[in-house]
C-alpha cells in the first residue's frame, strides 16, 4: 500500500504542503521580527520549533523505520559543499529575513518583502544551475563522506543520541523558558 | 505568608507562563514527518523543487534547448510532481491559517527593519532580493535548506544536515550583529 504514487500522491503533495505551511504560521516562523530576533539571540522561537520537529519527528522516524513501515533518506554529506553552502546561506537568511519555507509561507500571510525574496531565489536557483559544472568540479567533489549519520562518526545506536538530544533539548529549553533571556 | 509574600510570588508565576505555541508547532511538523516519511516517502523540502521552478521559469528566456542541455535541469526537469505541488500547498496552507486567525496583513516594511534602516521600501525589497539570491544558492550547494537539510536531514541525524546547522546557525548570528548590532534599542 505504501508509498503512495501516482496522481493520488499528487494530491497529497498539496494536503501535506497546506500542514507545513499552517504550522509554520502557527508557530509564528513566518514573521520577519521572529526569525531576525532569534540570530540576534532575543527570541528563541525558531529554536524551539526546529529543535522540537527534529525531536519528535526524529523519534518516531526510528521507530517506523523499525516496525519496517519507513525508510531512511539520508543525504550525502559534501563537507565542503555543506560548509561553504551553509554560511552563504547563514548571510542569505539574514538579510532575507526568511528561509526559503518560511519565505513561501510568509507570501501566503501578506508579505510582500517575502514574495520579492522567492524572485531572488529564484534568480539564485538558475545562478546555481548555470554555475553547476564548476561547483560539482570544484566543491562537491571536495571532502565526500557519503550518506554519514551521527551514528557513523560516534558508533552510538541513533536511539541513544535520539535521547541525548532530546534530554538537551528539554534541558536547555527548560531553562530558557526560567530565565530572562527572551524578556530582556 | 504575609500579602506581600503572596503578590511577589502571584507575580513570579505570571512571568514565567510558557508560550506553548512554538513547541506545539514543531511537534507537529515532527509528526508530519513520521506521515511524510512512511505514507510518500518523501520528507520534507523546498528548494529542490524551487530548482525545477527556476529552471521552467529559465526556459521562457533562455529557450527550452538550453535548459534541457543544463547538467543541474538535466536532473531536476519542471514538472508538476510532488515536490513542486508541495510547495503550493505550503503557500495555501499558511495563507488559510492566516485568514482563519485573521492576522493576514500585508507587509512592505517589517517592524525590526525599519528601527535599523528607516521606511524605505526600497532599501528593503533590495535585501529581501539579494537575500533570497543567497539563502537558494547556498541551499542547493549545501544539498538543501533548513527544512530539507536542517529538519528533515537533522531527525535522520545526517551529517550533512548537523554539519548545515552548525554552520548556518552561527554565520546568521555574526551576520545580525553586523547588521542590526548585539545592543540596538528595540
Amino acid at each position: 500500500m505504501f508509498p503512495v504514487a501516482g496522481n493520488f500522491a499528487l494530491l497529497l503533495a498539496v494536503v501535506f504542503g497546506a500542514a507545513f505551511g499552517w504550522l509554520l504560521h502557527r508557530g509564528r516562523v513566518t514573521d520577519y521580527d521572529t526569525i531576525i530576533n532569534q540570530f540576534r539571540l532575543r527570541d528563541f522561537t525558531v529554536l524551539k520549533v526546529m529543535v522540537t520537529a527534529i525531536v519528535v519527528g526524529g523519534i518516531g522516524v526510528f521507530v517506523l523505520v523499525q516496525l519496517g513501515g519507513a525508510q531512511l533518506h539520508v543525504r550525502d554529506a559534501n563537507m565542503l559543499g555543506t560548509i561553504a553552502g551553509a554560511a552563504i546561506f547563514g548571510v542569505g537568511m539574514v538579510l532575507y529575513g526568511y528561509c526559503p519555507g518560511t519565505g513561501l509561507a510568509a507570501v501566503g500571510t501578506g508579505s510582500v518583502h517575502a514574495l520579492v525574496g522567492v524572485l531572488g531565489m529564484l534568480i539564485g536557483a538558475i545562478a546555481y544551475a548555470l554555475s553547476f559544472d564548476w561547483v560539482r568540479d570544484n566543491v562537491l567533489s571536495v571532502w565526500k563522506l557519503g550518506p554519514m549519520t551521527l551514528s557513523d562518526v560516534t558508533g552510538l545506536p541513533p536511539v541513544a543520541i535520539l535521547f541525548a538530544l532530546a534530554v538537551a533539548a528539554v534541558g536547555a529549553f527548560g531553562a530558557l523558558e526560567w530565565s530572562d533571556l527572551e524578556r530582556a | 505568608m504575609t500579602d506581600i509574600d503572596l503578590e511577589v510570588s502571584a507575580l513570579l508565576v505570571e512571568r514565567r507562563v510558557i508560550d506553548w505555541k512554538p513547541y506545539l508547532a514543531g511537534a507537529g511538523i515532527g509528526v508530519l514527518s513520521w506521515v511524510v516519511f512512511a505514507v510518500v516517502a518523501a520528507p520534507i523540502g523546498i528548494t529542490t523543487a524551487m530548482s525545477q521552478v527556476a529552471g521552467g521559469i529559465a526556459s521562457l528566456f533562455m529557450g527550452g534547448d538550453a535548459v534541457a542541455q543544463n547538467a543541474y535541469w538535466k536532473v531536476h526537469s519542471f514538472k508538476l510532481d510532488y515536490g513542486t505541488l508541495f510547495l503550493v500547498g505550503t503557500f495555501l496552507g499558511a495563507l488559510a491559517s492566516a485568514l482563519a486567525s485573521r492576522t493576514f496583513h500585508v507587509e512592505i516594511v517589517p517592524g525590526v527593519w525599519q528601527e535599523r534602516f528607516g521606511v524605505s521600501p526600497t532599501r528593503r525589497m533590495i535585501a529581501a532580493l539579494a537575500g533570497g539570491a543567497l539563502v537558494m544558492y547556498g541551499a542547493r550547494m549545501a544539498g538543501g535548506c533548513t527544512s530539507g537539510n536542517g529538519i528533515s536531514q537533522g531527525l535522520q541525524l545526517a551529517v550533512v544536515g548537523w554539519t548545515f546547522l552548525a554552520v548556518m546557525f552561527p554565520v546568521g548570528v555574526l551576520t545580525a550583529w553586523m547588521l542590526f548590532g548585539l545592543r540596538a534599542p528595540r
